[in-house]
């Protein structure tokens, strides 16, 4: 024990002394940094390793380019932007750890990042406990609403339900029955518990809906695929609804090529399926599969030109290609950009309340509006898989719609507001 | 082609169709009237997927030969507009032609024309419509295809046509294929005993596809009760014989996990089995045979591309040196020291093994690549009884039986095998006869290491060359040798298709997530009767 002036003093109160000292520190740290123009934080939280870096890493690039641009054109605010890029490696709880660091070491101002829900859940605790502010590129389930994060990607009704009316359509192949296939986790299984009830809702009977899930990674897709199709010689035109995720995709197509599944007999869509993940597959056999997304790389736009030449020039490959994500990362970045110069500060809550209302034109061709749900407006697209990879649109939305983060089909949500 | 005394048929359903098809249109049935190959042809050039459905449609009825190019050239997006005055054109690679005429047009540009986009709906019209207009071509492929097209679109006024088909047809295979054609195509008739013909044909068949039709069939014919009990009866003897195929599938695809298990397990067996080193890294020895099969497929594509058929012959030898000289440094760089360690040994070839990993993501990147699989490894064999094996799964299972057997006579019949037996046995003993121990460890991992290597050429054939490719497999691996027993090849052959099978037949009640647990727990319950698996070694050198 130590004693000051006689009085004997415990280890507990030196600590919360030096705890104290180490906040007024900082505090103090904080305003001579304003002054002198410290640069701005733009936090990324996508696994470069493990099995999710297959998509995460371009959205790593696509932040790091955008930062670039921006710093290119003199910062934001007189600041200059300085990315910090951490790697939470695939696993679900470093990515709570990572976010942890970015907010409350490096004081990141804002954090773009996240693929697979269960990260995003595991890290929305700490974001709102923190007062940080998110941005997260991926479609998912719905069912969420948080005032610090900002849902760049898509609701259910942006595109797996437009996807599924697609299918039914005469367009589409006039589909009655449907296999859902998807990964065990999540978001398929969200997903399909609000496509089941829609499609019940349309008149389809429970015993011509098939639901199947795999774990992740799972590449003997032989099974499944056979019993897909003894399941499509019932009598009905059938058609596959896939949430399958990450890598196990490569397999799955392979096998629908290989039991010569044919897109007219059995044509399939894919909610996760992008120019980026097809570029690993000989997508010959592929051609007629189709995917929905809000964005094709395909699509004719001088906002989408420009966004191609940037990516293209950044990462020097004119090779590689670009995905929904990724423009929905760019769309994103953007919005914060605009944001912070309508607040004229990177401070949470002020952006947070200029956020609503920003319009971006998006790389999609249409200009995408935040809604008061923190979720944007935005346009759905149906694409056929095409023998060099990419996507020809064959079907979309007259122009962007809202975000219905909360599905009416899901029957818990009766009570609950809906819409921006 | 088209045989002279079919067009009065033919050209009556064409002005049929044309008449239904042209009425509610009169603004351009005057041009259409002139000439209905340009007005079909129009309709194609229509903007939406139902105009240029019809324009299909209007072709296949006229029979015209000239039909031909033009629509295969839709299905391969090379059809295309002039913008300046949107007539339509075959883009070919040595320039644009005139559709209608064959003549060259002009500009030359690409840029000038638009290509006209097709969706599943349109690929479908065309099928029936190219089954319709091939359908007496010379050429055996595309007769077949054009038997699988008019079998699918099955439309009444197909049927004389099918049946002149049927009855000139002198080659097996396709005469089968029309035989269903015609019987799909009997089930649309008007005529009650056609349609119960065709009812009977497809009862006797083995077609999966079949068993939709008479479905369908069954729904639409409510009140004939006479056919529908000809389909009750078609469809009890459909179903049988799809049970049997059914059941002959399931049991190929046991056999196909069985071999891809083998093929993984056989090197663990070796390095895990015989030297009893718990190595972690065996799933990135398998991942680098992997990414040397692309890396050879890439030096084919670039400098031999007449070879690309034989590139993954090629990548075998070379997935085995290259797995197996990283086994061999390995071995001598860090695993001798920990001999003896296990724990030590399983935690280091644990990091070492992610270390690998990301080494190939920072080399490669984390994008998967592809290896293509050479045409003799794509597509079904399609055999009697409807039973179709896959080409690839069924070459891998020939492979996994090939390593195996390979490995066995190394260990039996060659001068290194019986070392590495006399080192493992006994090494003391071995060491005063001579034996170089710690170079026969060496080479022991090493081939062991190889054999993960020759693995990784299978698994880029029906898996992610990615560098997490080993990762999914190394549980696998060891759940093979100990369920099989530990340090026996036969058990390790045994084990694996045993698990293959057993979790194949498991799945389709199970589903795919609880299907695999069961099958561990099983394993564990196994082990628990039986430690040291299903052959298990006897001896003295086993208790040392």
């Amino acid at each position: 024990m130590t004693s000051i002036l006689g009085k004997p003093v415990g280890r507990r109160q030196i600590l919360r002394g030096a705890a104290g000292a180490a906040i007024g520190a900082a505090a103090l740290h904080g305003t001579k940094a304003s002054a002198q123009a410290a640069p701005i934080k733009v936090g990324v939280l996508h696994s470069l390793s493990g099995t999710m870096a297959i998509s995460e890493t371009a959205l790593r690039d696509t932040v790091l380019m955008m930062v670039q641009k921006q710093n290119a054109e003199g910062g934001l605010l007189g600041r200059r932007i300085e990315p910090v890029v951490v790697d939470p490696a695939s696993n679900w709880p470093l990515f709570a750890e990572k976010a942890r660091e970015l907010l409350q070491v490096q004081r990141c101002d804002v954090v773009f990042g996240c693929w697979t829900s269960v990260s995003r859940k595991s890290v929305l605790p700490v974001f709102e406990e923190l007062n940080g502010l998110l941005f997260y590129p991926v479609q998912y389930e719905g069912e969420e609403e948080s005032r610090n994060i900002f849902y760049t990607g898509a609701a259910p009704n942006q595109q797996a339900i437009p996807a599924v009316d697609y299918l039914m359509s005469a367009d589409g192949g006039s589909a009655r029955r449907i296999a859902l296939l998807g990964t065990d986790y999540v978001y398929p299984r969200t997903t399909n518990r609000i496509l089941r009830a829609y499609l019940i809702s349309k008149g389809i009977p429970e015993a011509d809906i098939l639901e199947e899930y795999t774990p992740f990674g799972h590449s003997d897709w032989q099974g499944i695929v056979a019993r897909v199709k003894a399941f499509a010689n019932q009598g009905k035109k059938t058609a596959i609804v896939s949430t399958i995720n990450g890598d196990a995709n490569v397999p799955f197509y392979r096998e629908l090529g290989n039991q010569g599944i044919k897109a007219e007999d059995l044509p399939s869509v894919a909610f996760s399926v992008g120019e980026e993940e097809l570029a690993g597959i000989d997508t010959r056999p592929l051609v007629g599969h189709l995917a929905a997304w809000n964005y094709f790389m395909s699509v004719q736009a001088p906002a989408n030109t420009e966004f191609l030449n940037m990516w293209r020039a950044y990462i020097n490959n004119p090779r590689r290609v670009t995905n929904d994500p990724m423009e929905a990362t760019y769309t994103g970045f953007k919005m914060w950009t605009q944001a912070v110069r309508a607040a004229n500060t990177t401070a949470v809550d002020a952006v947070r309340t200029a956020m609503i209302g920003q319009k971006v034109m998006a790389p999609c061709g249409y200009e995408e509006t935040m809604g008061a749900n923190h979720h944007l407006s935005k346009p759905v697209m149906i694409g056929e898989v095409q023998a060099n990879g990419q996507f020809n649109i064959v079907w979309r939305t007259p122009g962007p719609i809202p975000a219905e983060n909360w599905s009416p089909f899901i029957p818990e949500n009766a009570n609950r507001r809906r819409g921006g | 082609m088209i045989k002279l005394r079919t067009l009065p048929t033919i050209a009556l359903l064409a002005l049929a169709m044309l008449i239904c098809s042209l009425a509610p249109r009169p603004a351009t049935a005057q041009g259409a009237a002139a000439d209905p190959f340009a007005a079909a042809l129009e309709r194609l050039a229509g903007g939406d997927f139902g105009q240029i459905v019809e324009g299909i449609n209007a072709l296949a009825a006229l029979g015209d030969a000239r039909a031909v190019p033009i629509l295969r050239a839709l299905g391969d997006n090379a059809l295309a507009k002039r913008q300046s005055d949107q007539r339509l054109a075959i883009l070919r690679d040595d320039g644009p032609i005139d559709a209608a005429t064959g003549t060259r047009l002009e500009p030359a540009d690409r840029a000038a024309y638009a290509p006209i986009g097709i969706n599943n709906r349109v690929r479908v019209a065309l099928r029936g419509a190219l089954g319709r207009l091939v359908l007496f071509s010379p050429d055996d492929a595309e007769r077949l295809a054009a038997a699988q097209g008019v079998y699918r679109s099955r439309a009444a006024e197909n049927l004389p046509l099918i049946e002149r088909a049927y009855a000139a047809e002198r080659n097996p295979r396709i005469k089968a294929q029309l035989e269903l054609a015609l019987a799909a195509t009997r089930l649309m008739s008007p005529d009650a005993a056609t349609r119960r013909a065709g009812v009977d044909t497809l009862g006797a068949s083995s077609s999966a596809e079949a068993r939709a039709l008479l479905v369908e069939t069954r729904a639409a014919a409510n009140s004939d009760a006479e056919l529908v009990a000809a389909v009750d009866r078609a469809l009890a003897s459909l179903d049988f014989r799809l049970q049997i195929a059914s059941a002959a599938q399931t049991f190929f695809q046991g056999l196909s996990l069985g071999s891809v298990l083998l093929l993984a397990a056989i090197g663990l067996a070796i390095t895990f089995g015989v030297m009893g080193v718990i190595n972690m890294a065996h799933g990135e020895m398998v991942m680098i045979g992997a990414y040397a099969t692309y890396l050879v497929q890439e030096a084919i594509r670039a400098w031999a591309p007449g070879l690309a058929d034989v590139s993954i012959l090629i990548a075998i030898p070379a997935a085995f040196l290259s797995a197996g000289a990283f086994g061999f440094v390995l071995e001598r760089g860090l695993i001798r020291h920990l001999y003896g360690r296990p724990l030590e040994t399983l935690l280091m070839t644990f990091g070492l093994g992610m270390i690998v990993q990301q080494a190939v993501r920072l080399a490669f990147g984390a994008q998967n690549r592809e290896v293509s699989s050479p045409t003799w490894m794509q597509g079904t064999i399609a055999l009697p009884g409807g039973i179709a094996i896959t080409q690839n799964r069924l070459w891998i299972i020939v492979f996994g039986l090939a390593v195996l057997l390979a490995t066995v006579a190394v260990i039996r019949f060659t001068r290194f095998g019986l070392n590495m037996r006399a080192v493992t046995q006994n090494r003391p003993i071995a060491a005063t006869m001579g034996i170089p121990t710690g170079r026969v460890d060496a080479m022991t991992f090493a081939f062991g290491s190889g054999i993960a290597g020759m693995a990784g050429v299978a698994l880029s054939q029906i898996d992610n060359v990615s560098p997490n490719l080993g990762t999914g497999y190394i549980i696998d691996s060891f759940m093979v040798v100990v369920f099989g027993g530990v340090g026996n090849l036969a058990g390790t052959l045994v084990g694996a298709f045993i698990l293959g099978i057993v979790n194949k037949v498991l799945e389709p009640y199970a589903g795919a997530v609880l299907g695999k647990i069961f099958v561990l727990v099983a394993i564990i319950l196994f082990i628990q009767r039986r430690p040291r698996g299903l052959f298990a070694l006897r001896g003295r050198f086993v208790e040392s």
